[in-house]
């Protein structure tokens, strides 16, 4: 095992997180500053409570989600778009390192930004509406494996994309409105049945379903369910970044 | 000597379909510098690309100091660094954190000491704390030169190394390389410059459609190819070559005063003797000779074009 690799990779990743905190942390927390605003405060007043929980409260768990999901996607899929694109990539690719490794290290660093920045959000959350966490080890639990397993997911978007449209266009145009759609804002008990049955199509549901639980053990699936499905997706996400490094895909000519 | 890298029956065919790399055989030996010269597209960069692990082989093996490069990759690529055409570097890094990541990168421990020896010996010290953006291309290119470095490679590829660099950069780079060659560094060269491979290979190879043409020791390929020319400055001008004198292919030159006659040097009979002899029977008089070899260029271009 080449850890100093690892080590270097990600420290790389980390000092690029640094260089870019303004867009990386203030950004986020203000924009979901607002959502608080908006939909806690404003419009939240006027929402009856949902199991027994605030509105404001009930989409803390679903917000800490929506910058999960799209930070750990956006840091990894730049982390190795960029090298690729001014191609740097040439050393980590001739260097005496492994994919685990490779992988271990960008994603690790992407995972660790994205968690960074969901505990931001969670203690700026605290102070807009009161929040318990009921299962403090399963809300850590959930928020590793996720920013994990989309850190895997946005270094196959990075691998794959060939220009910087392609790379905003999974971001923006699937996980988006699946975080959206996923209930994030709203229990999907609310829906009418048929599109309660569509929205279990969505990935998403699981993982906001089972990070909610965390907080106000209410859940629009099961817990097993929840983790099942954050499973199945990283072990995907495995196989898939196994199956490029092992071609080459997009890496190697 | 012993062979650092081997190369053995490698071939590259890329998914379109064109054959990059036909039946490559090379042996690099420990502690040469080794130049490869070819035209552009010839495969030198596929060549490169494929001992360092940047291109997948379509068949084929190549060793390093005894370790295969897919089998044994780590062992392999930890002896070399790689130093590519492009300019490609991380633009808003440090030159000091840029070096330091790529000795990591191979699994080295952090020196400072051997990073500052390198930065200053590509002087670029005084730049250690400068973002790479604010470089100039010379400096850009030794920040390159000092990243493969970093991680005291037994094994330095340099892909065109001089390509647009000024001719102080190129200089220096030229004492750098001698200078590793010193510290028993394996240096192999592709370049454009023939006068680069000229001054500073020991072996030169060329390689011409994927395909090695000739490896040879540069001495040697200049002795067994090169062509001489024996230059007569003449005390009178001619206007022409003389009936006596046809049979000798012999070129006029500087409007007159000059007759030059190529030979090859490795023949029993240069003809020499005999032009002489025939030159003071027809009452052409020689004020001064000198005889030049041919270059190194002169023999890249003749063996190209041989078989274009």
């Amino acid at each position: 095992m080449n850890f100093q690799a690892v080590k270097s990779i990600y420290r790389f990743e980390m000092s690029r997180f640094g260089r870019t905190l303004w867009q990386s942390i203030v950004a986020p927390v203000v924009s979901t500053a607002l959502y608080f605003v908006v939909f806690g405060s404003a419009i939240g007043s006027r929402i009856a409570e949902i199991d027994g929980i605030s509105y404001g409260a009930f989409i803390v768990p679903g917000l800490i989600m929506l910058n999960l999901l799209m930070q750990s996607i956006s840091n990894a899929s730049f982390g190795i778009y960029f090298p690729k694109f001014t191609g740097t990539i040439y050393e980590v690719m001739s260097a005496p390192v492994s994919f685990f490794e490779i992988v271990l290290g960008y994603a690790g660093a992407a995972a660790t930004k994205a968690i960074i920045l969901g505990l931001i959000i969670l203690a700026t959350a605290a102070l807009f509406v009161p929040l318990h966490i009921a299962h403090p080890f399963w809300m850590a639990l959930f928020l590793v494996l996720t920013a994990i397993t989309f850190s895997l997911f946005g270094l196959i978007i990075g691998i794959w994309a060939d220009n910087f449209e392609k790379l905003q266009f999974v971001p923006l145009l699937v996980v988006s409105p699946l975080v959206f759609l996923g209930g994030s804002f709203y229990s999907i008990h609310m829906l009418p049945p048929f599109w309660q049955t569509v929205t279990l199509f969505n990935p998403v549901v699981y993982l906001i379903s089972g990070f909610r639980w965390s907080f106000y053990e209410i859940a629009d699936v099961s817990l097993g369910t929840s983790l099942a499905m954050i499973a199945v997706f990283l072990v995907l996400c495995i196989a898939t970044i196994w199956w490029i490094f092992k071609t080459g895909y997009r890496l190697k000519t | 000597m012993h062979p650092i890298i081997t190369v053995s029956h490698l071939e590259k065919t890329y998914r379109g379909g064109f054959h990059a790399l036909k039946d490559i055989n090379l042996e690099i030996r420990k502690g040469e510098i080794f130049a490869l010269l070819g035209p552009n597209g010839a495969g030198k960069t596929t060549l490169i690309s494929t001992i360092c692990g940047l291109v997948n082989p379509t068949s084929g093996s190549v060793s390093v100091d005894g370790h295969d490069i897919i089998a044994d990759y780590r062992a392999a690529r930890s002896l070399i660094g790689l130093v590519p055409q492009e300019l490609t570097t991380d633009a808003f890094e440090t030159v000091w954190a840029t070096v330091s990541f790529s000795r990591g990168l191979f699994g080295q421990k952090p020196a400072p000491a051997h990073i500052e020896t390198v930065l200053r010996q590509l002087s670029l010290w005084d730049k250690k704390d400068s973002r790479i953006i604010t470089l100039s291309g010379g400096m850009k290119r030794r920040v390159m030169i000092a990243k493969a470095l970093s991680h005291e490679p037994q094994i330095l590829f340099l892909d065109e190394p001089t390509a647009g660099v000024d001719v102080e950069l190129r200089r220096d780079m030229w004492e750098l390389v001698r200078q590793l060659r010193a510290t028993g560094v394996t240096i192999i060269l592709t370049t454009h410059y023939i006068q680069e491979a000229q001054e500073m290979a020991d072996r030169v190879g060329v390689i011409n459609r994927g395909e090695i043409i000739l490896v040879e020791n540069k001495a040697e390929l200049m002795r067994k190819l090169g062509r001489k020319r024996l230059i007569l400055d003449l005390q009178k001008e001619l206007d022409g070559v003389p009936d006596e004198l046809n049979g000798y292919g012999l070129e006029i030159a500087d409007e007159g005063r000059q007759l030059i006659y190529t030979y090859d040097s490795q023949a029993e009979r240069t003809g020499i003797t005999t032009l002489l002899k025939v030159l003071n029977e027809t009452g052409v008089r020689v004020k001064d000779l000198n005889t030049t070899q041919s270059s190194l260029e002169e023999i890249f271009v003749n063996l190209v074009k041989k078989t274009a």
